[in-house]
């Protein structure tokens, strides 16, 4: 399915969480299509990086449950401050573990986990709905019952899937991509690329690029190759690197919808398919900083679809590149 | 496990260029705030550690190739140094996988001690990350409270303040994130179960809660800082004890490793002013 796709199933109100980390695979492509979305007031659960500032900029935010937002190379996202600072957002502000509890209390059914963390803390003055729990063993602990922190929807983004909503990481992290999707009813992945499902442990070479529909597509279940049309197992051994089933992060029936979106994670960072976009998070951080350069920058990048988004990446580096 | 003696040697600085001995350039300011955050992890045994800063990240690398070789370092993502770059060099080896899933296991059972930052920290330790103002409203917004609540709770956290001044130093955070001793006291049990505080380090001193009510006082001073000085750039009341001993200077090799091997782009002098 497309990105726009993806966001038409999605309706105003809604919790939303996004996977990645700071300013690190975030779901970009899906980020930058909720914001071309009539979509608002929205509930958005993250490890906060430019997503959450670009979604707080053009108001789709009615609530932030997070524990920091960030752009990792920059400390602060400017967008987010904005927000804070003006009052235009509120916040459910947890400790990052609290945060990893609460996507597993959502992804387990439960309806808490207890955690040492918060006590002591201006986490509980400023959550008052936050409760304790008592440890009903000898010990008889006193620890935060951190919620689930259940979500209507996840947008993830990975480096490979396949049509039937088999996702794999590449990368050195999995951050939390996993527990968004189990935490949420409904999860939409985008990736680099859609591939058979033979080549996501073999994989890499891209000979085979999927051409079937992808999940969420009508066609639910992509149509599959025979074996004649795979090769010897000898040739793709020899070919291909052997990935480990340990990179298939995330399973088909947690996820709703698989969209192709090659480059999705831009500006953030989706090693080993590229690095973080240092150039353009500059130039994305110096605009956020002032009105109305935010507006010609949301104009010149935002204001298409996602192939002029990228087209208008390619001749923002040309233009670098001229003047470097 | 612990490690073998061989797989931690230290490399070889570069060959000089000359064949003149020349005394080394005399220890500046950074270089001792590098050595007082190596000296946090000394006996720290088999732990990560976690540097937050330039500084920090120098004095971490420092202590695992000398006097604390069993150290776990991480490259800033998921993967576990097997060697130790300079700082801004790439790892060439890998010994581990750490994900921030696991790190956060790390974090639970103590093996770990993280030298955060602090944007407000008080008398007691309470650390603020998070904003400046009222929470609600804050005029400055930061960070979050990231990971501060489980660290303090869990691991020992140790600070790191590249300037030491009464912005800093205050009477009282305006958003608790990391939990000082005061604090843990009133939470009870679990909150103090684990606590540690060791240390908060400043371009100025280093500085601990060694007291009867767990207040800040000052361990040590860095040469040429004055007592009156520490106190003017602390906006409360520091414990002073009767004696103050000086940082210690790096040995000659401590200075090479991080003058040659850790930093030799000065990447430390970036973070604090001479």
């Amino acid at each position: 399915m497309s990105a726009d796709e993806a966001i038409g199933r999605l309706s105003s109100g809604m919790t939303i969480g996004i996977g990645g980390w700071g300013s690190r695979r975030k779901p970009m492509a899906l980020v930058r299509a909720l914001l071309r979305s009539d979509l608002t007031d929205l509930t958005v659960v993250a490890y906060g990086g430019p997503d959450v500032g670009l979604l707080a900029a053009a108001g789709k935010i009615r609530r932030l449950v997070a524990p920091f937002a960030t752009l990792d190379s920059i400390p602060l996202e400017p967008h987010f401050r904005t927000a804070r600072q003006n009052g235009t957002i509120e916040l459910t502000e947890l400790d990052e573990a609290m945060f990893m509890w609460g996507l597993t209390a959502a992804g387990q059914r439960l309806p808490f986990m207890p955690v040492r963390a918060g006590l002591g803390s201006d986490v509980l003055r400023v959550n008052p709905q936050l409760r304790t729990v008592t440890s009903p063993y000898e010990d008889g602990e006193e620890l935060v019952a951190v919620p689930a922190l259940r979500l209507d929807a996840a947008l993830v983004h990975l480096h490979r899937a396949d049509a039937q909503g088999n996702g794999q990481y590449l990368g050195p992290d999995p951050y939390f991509d996993d527990l968004f999707c189990e935490a949420a009813d409904a999860a939409y992945v985008s990736c680099e690329r859609i591939v058979e499902s033979e080549e996501l442990v073999y994989g890499g070479s891209g000979r085979t690029e999927s051409t079937g529909d992808a999940k969420g597509s009508g066609n639910s279940k992509g149509p599959r190759r025979s074996a004649d049309d795979r090769g010897s197992t000898d040739d793709r051994s020899s070919k291909d690197p052997w990935r480990g089933p340990q990179t298939m992060l995330v399973k088909r029936p947690f996820v709703t919808g698989v969209v192709a979106a090659p480059n999705g994670a831009h500006f953030t960072a989706c090693e080993p398919d590229y690095g973080r976009d240092e150039a353009f998070q500059k130039a994305y951080a110096t605009a956020a900083a002032d009105p109305e350069e935010w507006a010609v920058f949301v104009k010149r990048f935002l204001a298409g679809d996602e192939r002029e988004y990228q087209s208008a990446v390619s001749a923002f580096h040309e233009r670098e590149g001229e003047t470097a | 496990m612990n490690s073998t003696p061989t797989n931690r040697t230290v490399p070889s600085p570069p060959p000089s260029t000359s064949n003149q001995p020349t005394p080394p350039a005399p220890t500046t300011r950074a270089e001792y705030c590098v050595l007082a955050c190596a000296e946090a992890w000394r006996g720290a045994g088999e732990v990560l550690a976690s540097p937050m800063g330039t500084v920090p990240s120098i004095g971490a690398r420092l202590a695992r190739l000398t006097f604390s070789p069993d150290l776990l370092l991480t490259d800033g993502e998921a993967l576990l140094m097997g060697d130790v770059p300079a700082v801004g060099a790439r790892s060439e080896v890998t010994e581990g996988w750490l994900p921030y899933r696991q790190h956060l296991a790390l974090v639970a059972t103590g093996r770990r001690h993280v030298m955060m930052g602090a944007s407000q920290i008080d008398r007691f330790g309470n650390q603020n990350i998070s904003c400046v103002g009222e929470w609600s409203r804050p005029a400055r917004q930061l960070l979050g409270v990231r990971g501060a609540p489980i660290n303090t709770l869990n691991n020992p956290t140790s600070y790191w303040i590249p300037r030491h001044s009464r912005r800093t130093f205050v009477e009282r955070v305006d958003m608790v994130c990391g939990v000082g001793y005061d604090r843990a006291e009133a939470a009870g049990p679990s909150a103090t179960r684990y606590h540690h505080i060791p240390e908060v380090i400043s371009d100025l001193g280093v500085f601990d809660f060694s007291t009867p009510d767990h207040s800040m006082r000052i361990r040590s001073l860095h040469p040429g800082v004055s007592v009156e000085q520490v106190r003017e750039a602390t906006g409360f009341e520091l414990v002073v004890p009767p004696e103050v001993p000086e940082t210690r200077a790096p040995t000659a090799a401590e200075l090479r490793l991080i003058r040659e091997v850790i930093d030799p782009r000065g990447l430390r002098d970036r973070e604090v002013r001479t």
